[in-house]
């Protein structure tokens, strides 16, 4: 194993960590009544964005769903406005307008969580053309969305306008089992959501979401692809989604034995496992590195505690950049 | 005569009318199994269990299916989910449901019910608390109502469940809870019809869904400083009740409209013109409109509550009559 390869796996092994860190305390937050709205919790899936985001460049664009605090924070948010954000502190990434399910920040590239299902599509189509069609450079777009979003209609246009204009799209749909309240099997006419690449005349790959050399094998190369001009990839990440659909969620439609059976197989301790027989981690460095994560995670929601709430008069900012337009 | 949440209301009135109907079917996300995003429908549970159906999330289908359900003789009740998400199948109703009859010259019908939950309050943001009913009173082609009581759920729903026309019924996420007293026996709402929910002199205040409750507390306290206020549920949108608006307000002489929606181009707007059109002589001021702020809704709990009309913003718009 090379250098480069131990510290890259490092590296997604750290963002694993510092996700599921946020997670664990943005439960337990909202559960305390300190979060307002609704949140919907990434624990489980956290090897899809390690894997895929560390190909990415500060340049490149993501889109993301509700499901998106993972995304955002392997793409390099800073945990601090990321968690004053779900708070609705005046020092979050969007001054607390949009929340845990509309989190944004353009300079990192993350064009959005969306509270639309599917809604991310078009916007990464869109980004695509920017790039391929007009400004000619060689960034690329990850467009991530649940299983559940490709049974709408805007993932079947998205898909093939990616292709008609060979766009440099990663599609990367996260196949957690569900879609809300929904088994995937019971709405989704595919096993294999992938195979609906066939369709649009684009290369679709299923594999196994929780592992997360996988997803950066994968990744890499559909990313690499991209990059160069070979046009979009559809990835099917396959995961489970271990905490209900939004924390609170009374999960009527499944039983506590499936999801139990479901643990072992999470991603963070299969890796784990896999950089101890490597030699690459022990248990000291393994503590080391969730001290760290925790004691960020720790220092984020001071920092949200203790700043301030906007000014409800600041509610009538931001719609548009000429800010005096318009009544109210 | 027993005291019933609006949710036990929407299905006690499903309940019975699919024990009659054998064609009346329900459909959308989170239905059947769960009961429900907000657990609304647990009474739905268990019952009919072939005539509740989850369903993809594929909303343009959602929506659309039920004209052909319709035309094929069955009476389809459809969940939104979250009256943000008509937007994502918004032709399917625009161009298909509201449309298809008048352009076939008259022929068949098609009896469509569409509900579900509406409105801010719950710090879910920009995309999960508009409030869309004007739209539907704009475009023609669909009845719309948007009840504040558990018993005008059950009425209006039972009126939609047996009548021939498409229906769209806005429910407050905030009332699901609500409870009141309901009779035990079966009864009908008939839309187009307000209902009274106080008697007064000096200012006549019209709203419709959660707003009734904020301006019933702002009649009571404009009570204690003298003022009396005459508040109507308006109940349903489309039609409206023209004729209880103008009589109340050639008793009173004055108007104010209330609505979480945005105030620019709400309902409230077309409320006051039709008033000074009709009954500009009785007027003894301009018609006030309460409305949402125009902007999307912020998620911040502070700027969510600054956004959304209340009853301090009704008594101090019913107070502009006698500074
Ligand atoms: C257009 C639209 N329809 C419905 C919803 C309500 N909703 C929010 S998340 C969700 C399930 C999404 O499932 P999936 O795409 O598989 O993502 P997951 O939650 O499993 O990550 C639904 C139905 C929505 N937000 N947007």
């Amino acid at each position: 194993m090379s250098i480069l390869e131990r510290d890259k796996m490092l590296e997604m092994y750290e963002t694993m960590v510092r996700i599921r860190a946020f997670e664990k305390r943005a439960e337990e937050l909202f559960l305390d009544n300190k979060i307002p709205g609704f949140i919907h919790l990434y624990i489980g899936e956290e090897a899809i964005a390690a894997g895929v985001m560390a190909h990415l460049r500060p340049d490149d664009f993501i889109t993301s769903t509700h499901r998106g605090h993972g995304h955002m924070l392997a793409k390099g948010a800073d945990s601090k406005p990321m968690m004053a954000e779900l708070f609705g502190k005046k020092t979050g990434y969007c001054k607390g307008k949009g929340g845990s399910m509309h989190i944004m920040n353009f300079e990192l590239g993350v064009l959005g969580a969306n509270g639309e299902v599917a809604g991310g599509l078009p916007i990464a189509a869109g980004a695509g053309m920017a790039i391929a069609m007009i400004k000619k450079t060689d960034q690329v777009v990850v467009c991530f969305f649940g299983d559940g979003a490709s049974n709408r209609g805007a993932f079947h246009e998205a898909l093939n306008w990616a292709k008609v204009y060979n766009l440099p799209i990663v599609f990367v749909v996260e196949n957690n089992c569900y879609a809300s309240t929904a088994c995937t099997h019971e709405t989704t006419s595919v096993e294999d959501i992938a195979v609906r690449g066939q369709g649009y005349n684009i290369e679709g790959i299923t594999i196994d979401g929780n592992d997360v050399l996988e997803v950066y094998e994968t990744a890499g190369k559909a990313i690499k692809k991209a990059r160069e001009g070979g046009g979009p990839t559809i990835i099917e990440a396959k995961t489970y989604r271990l905490k209900g659909h939004f924390v609170g969620d009374p999960q009527k439609y499944r039983g506590e034995v499936e999801v139990k059976e479901k643990w072992p197989g999470e991603p963070i301790g299969r890796f784990e496992n896999f950089l101890r027989e490597k030699g690459v981690l022990d248990d000291v460095s393994k503590e080391e590195i969730w001290k760290k994560y925790e004691a960020e995670i720790e220092k984020a929601i001071a920092f949200s505690q203790e700043s301030p709430y906007p000014a409800p008069e600041e509610a009538l900012t931001d719609l548009f950049v000429d800010d005096t337009g318009y009544d109210y | 005569m027993g005291e019933i949440t609006f949710s036990d209301a929407i299905c006690r009135a499903l309940k019975e009318e699919m024990a009659k109907d054998p064609t009346i079917f329900t459909y959308g996300e989170d239905i059947a199994k769960q009961g429900g995003i907000f657990g609304q429908y647990k009474g739905l549970l268990g019952s009919y269990s072939d005539r509740v159906i989850d369903t993809p999330i594929s909303e343009e289908v959602i929506y659309g299916s039920a004209v052909g359900a319709a035309l094929a003789g069955t009476r389809p009740v459809v969940e939104f989910h979250f009256s943000d998400f008509l937007f994502t199948g918004i032709t399917a109703i625009v161009n298909q449901v509201m449309k298809i009859r008048y352009m076939s010259g008259g022929q068949g019908s098609l009896p469509i019910v569409f509900r579900g939950p509406d409105g801010r309050g719950k710090s879910a943001a920009a995309q999960h608390s508009q409030s869309i009913e004007s739209i539907f009173m704009h475009v023609p082609g669909i009845k719309v109502a948007s009840p504040a009581f558990p018993k005008d759920i059950y009425g209006l729903l039972k009126t939609a469940l047996t009548g021939d026309d498409p229906v769209m019924i806005f429910e407050h996420k905030m009332l699901y809870g609500f409870k009141e007293e309901v009779p035990d026996e079966e009864f009908f709402i008939p839309f187009g019809k307000a209902e009274k929910k106080r008697e007064g002199d000096d200012v006549t205040v019209v709203a419709m869904s959660r707003m009734v409750h904020e301006s019933l507390k702002a009649a009571e306290e404009l009570a204690k400083e003298g003022i009396e206020c005459e508040v109507l549920d308006l109940r349903s949108l489309v039609p409206w009740d023209k004729e209880a608006v103008l009589e109340s307000v050639k008793k009173t002489g004055r108007l104010v409209t209330v609505h979480e929606t945005w105030r620019r181009c709400g309902w409230g707007a077309e409320l006051a013109a039709t008033v000074q059109e009709e009954a500009f002589d009785y007027l003894d001021g301009p018609v006030l409109r309460v409305g949402g702020r125009n902007v999307p809704d912020p998620f911040s709990p502070p700027q969510e509550e600054f956004v959304m009309p209340n009853k301090d913003w009704v008594v101090k718009e019913v107070k502009k009559f006698f500074a």
